[in-house]
């Protein structure tokens, strides 16, 4: 759809325009050394300041392509853009706006949590020394984890270890976060702080690329979904336009099944199935005032009559397939 | 569904995003000593590491104090006489002592866990997505193994000077040649050869920084470069493979006895000088060539 430019309001010298999207990739590709092709000509686009769910099964490939987003491995092919600039070749002017969680947390074990992010912001160029207590303490405290600061990593849980990895994420105003399953090993308690963490920092403006492989607990947060299956992106696009890619389905409720049944085809509609004393059908184009008039004028003694919309899981399993199979 | 699709949708976000980036401006980097130091920190803060240095700070009083206990010989390398003249020798006896073994092995250690361990605990793609360029973490890896390797002969000649000085008298004694000299002139001829040891063993280190960059596992990388140190100890003590002994990492250890002689035997040295330096230079780039283009996947 066209699409007028949006406002580009005035800023400091050198900071590149929010053009386009703030991580876009072109046919992007990963062939390991053994053969096997882990991420297959995918097309990223994560909108400026959308909270994007990157959703597939284990394995689909979605930490090989953050991997490749952050210039820690290289592509075979394709194009990568991370906030306007082109990536791998403008890692050090582009990853400080960037703040990540790749594939699990990872920190030094003899040290305190406080010191290891102590580590990550020395090691930052752009980060201010004179403000690095004060950035460690808050970015401990964002991720509730200010009583466990002066702790041994070894001694943290799995929970804690995830929130420091977040904390380090967050030492440095971001204008990017990515965010490889951050809710691994939380409890729900702690995955409903991490969901409001993202909400609040996307409030401020920050784009963020959250990963999962359950589409419940990034769903509420997103506001665009990519589906991963077997290194193969198989459907991208809003919330609302996912949504749309499965029909919404209609129950019938009556003591005569068969005849609804034979109705509900003589309409067009799919996936009919009568069972016990309810008929569902994919409602496709159909309006369901209807369908709802047709049943009755063909004389079916309808009790009840429901349209169910899709479920964003359902459309998920439809892409990906069920159980508990990862793609090799 | 198109990018431009997702744009409009995001096009709410986008005046949020430019007014902080407005405010933010690009980052200024500067140029600092903080990851360097906190490299350093890492190093001397590890227990192993701690542990070696203790090691190695032990042998000179290991050495004085069983001389003192067998009292004054005229048995045994050069050095050895002349520590019951001038204690300051104990601490050339100490290096002569460390050197074969002790010394590259410490060495080896944290050279060959500077990378491979970072990669190993997946350290190593957080501080890369900070980030910290791969030719810059590469500087400050091999900056902290050669300030390690002149920490710890620094550390094996002041603690045997320390002790042999304090079991032995400060007499007037001589150098390897037949000039007297002061307690202060060989302290300073001492200094010049810890650095010059420790020269030695940052070619070690170059070794260990390229062997480092290929693994991931660090007790391989430790193993293999303190391997090739020893093996190179050997080869040299063979005589029939004088041909390529100049070549060899271990070659010029021992000439730090040219640093003692009245007025320093400088050819000797800065062949030594110049073959740590090549060795460093070559394997440096090795390490770097390798380093830049890898896949990072730990
Ligand atoms: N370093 C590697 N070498 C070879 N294959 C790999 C490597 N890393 C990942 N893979 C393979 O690539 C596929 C995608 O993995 P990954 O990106 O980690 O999936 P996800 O993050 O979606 O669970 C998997 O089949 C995995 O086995
Ligand atoms: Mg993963």
């Amino acid at each position: 759809m066209p699409v007028a430019a949006p406002p580009q309001p005035a800023r400091s010298a050198g900071t590149p325009a929010p053009v386009g999207t703030a991580i876009s990739t072109t046919g992007l590709t990963k062939r390991f050394r053994g053969g096997q092709v882990a991420v297959d000509g995918l097309d990223l686009a994560v909108p400026w300041g959308g909270v994007y769910g990157f959703l597939g099964p284990n394995g689909s490939g979605k930490t090989t392509t953050i991997r490749m987003l952050l210039g820690l491995i290289g592509a075979t092919r394709g194009e990568i853009r991370l906030l306007g600039e082109a990536m791998p070749a403008q890692a050090t002017r582009v990853l400080s706006r960037v703040g990540a969680l790749i594939e699990g947390p990872a920190f030094h074990t003899h040290l305190s949590g406080q010191a290891n992010l102590a580590r990550l912001d020395a090691a930052d160029r752009t980060a201010d020394p004179a403000t690095a207590r004060d950035r460690i303490g808050a970015a401990l405290e964002r991720v509730g984890l200010v009583a466990a600061a002066g702790k041994r990593y070894r001694a943290y849980s799995l929970g804690m270890r995830q929130r420091l990895a977040l904390a380090a994420a967050l030492l440095q105003p971001r204008d990017l976060l990515i965010l490889d399953e951050p809710t691994n090993g939380l409890d729900p308690q702690g995955t409903r702080e991490v969901r409001a963490l993202i909400e609040e920092l996307a409030r401020d403006g920050t784009t963020v690329l959250l990963s999962s492989h359950l589409l419940s607990e990034i769903e509420q947060v997103c506001t665009h979904v990519g589906v991963m299956h077997v290194g193969r992106m198989v459907a991208q696009g809003s919330i609302a336009e996912l949504r749309s890619l499965a029909a919404p389905t209609v129950r019938v409720t009556t003591a005569e099944v068969e005849r609804a049944a034979a109705t509900c085809r003589q309409l067009g509609l799919a996936d009919v199935t009568g069972q016990g004393d309810h008929v569902t059908a994919a409602l496709g184009d159909a309006v369901p005032e209807d369908v709802c008039a047709a049943l009755v004028r063909a004389g079916v003694p309808v009790r009840g009559f429901a349209v169910a919309s899709a479920q964003l899981e359902d459309v998920f399993v439809q892409l990906t397939g069920e159980g508990f199979d990862v793609s090799g | 569904m198109s990018a431009a699709d997702l744009v409009a949708d995001g096009v709410a976000g986008v005046a949020g995003h430019a007014a902080r980036v407005a405010v933010t401006g690009r980052p200024r980097r500067r140029v600092s000593t903080r990851l360097l130091r906190s490299e350093l920190g890492l190093v001397f803060g590890r227990r192993r590491n701690q542990l070696a240095l203790v090691v190695l700070a032990g042998v000179p009083i290991l050495i004085g104090t069983a001389l003192k206990l067998s009292g004054p010989s005229t048995e045994g390398p050069a050095f050895f006489a002349r520590i019951t003249h001038n204690g300051a020798f104990l601490a050339f006896a100490s290096l002569v002592a460390v050197l074969p073994l002790f010394l590259p092995l410490a060495v080896s250690v944290v050279a060959g866990d500077a990378v491979s361990g970072e990669a190993q605990s997946g350290t190593l793609r957080y501080l890369l997505a900070v980030p910290v360029g791969r030719t810059r973490l590469l500087v400050v890896k091999y900056t902290a193994i050669v300030t390690f390797c002149l920490a710890s002969t620094v550390l094996v000649a002041a603690v045997g000077a320390a002790v042999g000085l304090l079991l032995f008298p400060a007499g007037s004694t001589t150098l390897l040649s037949a000039t007297p000299v002061s307690t202060a002139a060989v302290l300073g001829r001492l200094l010049l050869v810890a650095l010059y040891v420790g020269a030695g063993m940052a070619a070690v280190g170059a070794i260990g920084l390229l062997v480092s960059v290929l693994t991931e596992t660090p007790v391989a990388a430790m193993a293999t470069t303190a391997g090739v140190a020893v093996l190179s100890e050997v080869l040299d003590a063979i005589p029939q493979l004088h041909a390529i002994q100049p070549y060899l990492v271990s070659h010029y250890w021992l000439q730090f006895g040219d640093l003692l002689r009245d007025p320093i035997a400088t050819t000797g040295l800065m062949q030594g000088l110049a073959a740590a330096a090549a060795y460093a230079a070559i394997f440096g780039s090795l390490a770097w060539a390798r380093f830049g283009g890898k896949d990072v996947s730990g």
